[in-house]
């Protein structure tokens, strides 16, 4: 597809919520607040130069709030403003702001908020997932029982080793060790712990499976004009899509879900990009138990069919490999349902704009964020860089 | 039209909420039976209080203390209460602005029928006799005949300090419904009450739903053909389970497995009984056992035939 028709999208301001367990000292307005006004100062904007606003959040009944364009208007500076929800369960984050960039590449407006939210210790996820429907089985395992059995059909299909998943989780804790904003920050975990904690769901240990956490993300997506306002260098979206597929039919893949592949691929091909593992420098990809780094890195074309484990075994996913795999220390450390997508696509912009610290892969000049959700029924993935794209 | 199974479904559930600042005063305040409103940067007064101006979008946090008496600024008759409604007489659902408020509060007022109300009608608070800090301390509103004009009282700044401040709350949700569960999983379910598993086939790809749901959600077209498949089926994936899920009465360590039936073009969820719980393999060879209380199999238990090749379900994960 070509994309010399629409205006160039760049990402001028990121914010984020130091991540907890618990906010109990803000209202969800409050929390929401604090990740827009971050990312308004680091774009050196103010609530006027904002056209129009796109929120997401969990599904509805995650939390209870059903109407939050409603309630956070005043919060968000939107009144008068045009102002957007999008729902696709877990991958929201991530198809909100791609919402927020098409309106901006559609030159409908010209600076527009995008941000997602959650908060988790308000919130019951396992309740919202097994509502007690007449007539229905109910569920029999827990939401990790719904990812389990598809990491032992991949692990069946693969041949990957039983430690590939603590080697993961390993890894994203100690990237979180850098991360300011990480809700985990487990500073004295080792490999033997995560290897030894206890088996929840097996093959799924405890120390490979996501926190519960409060946050919210929120960025700023302008225009040219806009970016040639910005004090800070801004991250450019060369490429963004989502795809969906119904959460169960005939012949779905759970290990590689084809809606995965196609959205990939279509994000690739407007970025140009033909060699996904020499061409990307950095992923921040939605990895809520460890195994699935393994299977994003088949399901994205960074490996073979098969071979993704050898990545994460080889080191080449560490902070200092060739291919870093959430070097924010990912979903595994920080996990606000509703605000997780756009952490990835945040944390992909950061690394190309040089601005993530101590997590800051030397060097990053194109990064990929990843979400999916609603079990493996939605993706949404965009791929940012550092240069203005051509066209 | 078949005769569909048909079921109430209520979905209920207690959110918390962190109040805030705002908030917080807020609602302490009607605790103590002060009502709070917050000053905007032009000047006007909102009750209840919010968080950030409608206007600048600049935070605010000058709260200042209106009357609990005011003046409806319109009414709905509300004849029939429903469950959790503040009245469970026939009351009005009124907006009243506070004298000292910009805006108007909505709540109930007490009164006999649609013909006490009236826009312009002078009103004050009700308050609960037990208060907890809650909207719910304001237990309705009522005829308040002061002869007073509105707004004669000024608001009054106050700094939203109180002892003991309330700082959440619990926020019940609840939606009724009446569940169908349509035609053809009412078909699959009262197959399942003759131990039957019937589901239907596609016919554009041919492979076979259980359960069905109507429609190919691969070809979009409807479905139709019913097709008895299993009672055996194969074990293609599954996890054991460790950890007690609440409402569950289920001893653990066991096995939540996907078993493809024979026939079927993908594969359900149950539990694995019969066979130690790490004996249960890929590929395990399976068959429902029916309880006399439930209309789903209890569990799957071992056939005792050798294992499926890997290859003939491993389509079917």
């Amino acid at each position: 597809m070509s994309t010399a028709h629409k205006e160039p999208v760049a990402v001028v301001g990121i914010g984020q919520t130091k991540h907890v367990a618990a906010r109990k000292d803000v209202s969800i307005a409050g929390l929401v607040r604090e990740a827009a006004r971050r990312a308004l100062d680091d774009a050196g904007l103010d609530w006027p130069d904002i056209d129009a606003v796109v929120i997401g959040k969990a599904p509805d009944f995650f939390e209870g709030v059903m109407m939050p364009e409603l309630y956070l208007a005043d919060a968000l500076g939107a009144v008068g403003k045009p102002m957007l929800r999008v729902h696709t369960a877990g991958s929201v984050g991530g198809s909100t702001a791609l919402v927020a960039a098409n309106l901006v590449a559609a030159r409908v407006h010209g600076t527009v908020l995008t941000l997602a939210f959650e908060k988790q210790s308000e919130s019951n996820a396992m309740w919202g997932l097994s509502l007690p429907i007449p007539f229905q089985q109910p569920l029999l395992a827990g939401a990790g029982g719904f990812f389990a059995p598809h990491v032992r059909a991949y692990m069946r299909r693969t041949g990957a080793p039983d430690a590939i998943g603590s080697l993961v989780a390993f890894k994203d804790r100690r990237n979180a060790l850098k991360n300011p904003y990480a809700h985990l920050h487990e500073h004295d975990l080792t490999l033997e712990q995560v290897q030894s904690s206890p088996m929840l769901w097996d093959p799924i240990r405890y120390s490979e499976t996501c926190p519960s956490s409060d946050g919210a993300c929120a960025m700023i997506l302008t225009d040219r004009a806009g970016a040639d306002r910005s004090p800070e260098p801004p991250a450019w979206v060369h490429g963004g899509a989502m795809r969906s597929e119904p959460t169960l039919f005939a012949g779905k893949d759970f290990v590689s879900p084809q809606a995965g592949r196609d959205c990939a691929a279509d994000v690739y091909a407007q970025a140009g990009i033909t060699d996904p593992r020499a061409e990307i420098d950095a992923v921040e990809m939605y990895v809520p138990f460890s195994w699935y780094e393994p299977m994003w890195l088949e399901n994205l074309g960074f490996a073979e069919e098969g071979e993704g484990w050898k990545l994460t075994e080889s080191g080449v996913t560490e902070l200092d490999g060739d291919l870093p795999v959430n070097p924010s220390g990912g979903v595994l450390s920080t996990n606000p349902i509703g605000a997780s997508g756009m952490i990835r696509f945040a944390e992909a912009a950061l690394q190309v704009r040089g601005q993530a610290g101590e997590h800051q892969v030397d060097g990053a000049r194109r990064a990929l964020g990843h979400a999916y959700g609603g079990g493996s029924q939605f993706f949404s993935m965009w791929l940012v860089g550092a240069e203005q794209p051509a066209g | 039209m078949p005769d569909l199974l048909k079921a109430p479904m209520a979905l209920e559930f207690p959110f918390t909420r962190s109040l805030g600042p705002v908030q917080s005063a807020f609602l302490t305040g009607l605790r103590e039976r002060v009502v709070l409103g917050v000053r905007t940067g032009d000047g006007r007064v909102l009750v209840p209080p919010v968080e950030y101006d409608p206007v600048t979008a600049e935070e605010i946090r000058d709260l200042v203390q209106v009357s609990a008496t005011g003046t409806v600024t319109t009414w709905a008759w509300n004849p029939e209460p429903r469950r959790d409604q503040p009245l469970d007489t026939p009351f009005a659902w009124v907006l009243v602005q506070l004298d000292g408020a910009d805006t108007a509060l909505l709540h109930a007022l007490d009164v006999p029928d649609a013909t006490s109300v009236h826009s312009g009608l002078r009103v004050r608070v009700r308050w609960a006799e037990e208060r907890t800090g809650a909207i719910t301390d304001i237990a309705c509103f009522e005829p308040a005949q002061d002869g007073q004009a509105a707004g004669r009282t000024p608001a009054a700044r106050h700094d939203g300090a109180f002892d003991d401040p309330v700082t959440g709350i619990v926020a019940p949700a609840r939606l009724d419904y009446v569940y169908s569960p349509g035609r053809a999983q009412t078909a699959y379910l009262r197959g399942l009450a003759e131990q039957r598993n019937v589901g239907e086939r596609c016919p554009s790809c041919a492979k076979v739903y259980i359960p069905p749901r109507g429609a190919c959600p691969t070809c979009g077209v409807a479905t139709a053909e019913r097709v008895e498949v299993g009672p055996a089926g194969t074990v293609t994936t599954f996890c054991i389970v460790n950890i007690k899920a609440k409402n569950l009465d289920i001893e653990v360590p066991y096995v939540y497995a996907h078993i493809a039936l024979d026939g079927a073009g993908l594969a359900l969820h149950g539990r694995i009984g019969g066979i130690p719980y790490d004996q249960v393999r890929m590929g395990l060879r399976v068959e429902p056992v029916w309880s006399e209380n439930s209309r789903f199999p209890d569990h799957y238990r071992p056939t005792g035939e050798p294992d499926a090749d890997y290859d003939t379900y491993k389509e079917l994960l």
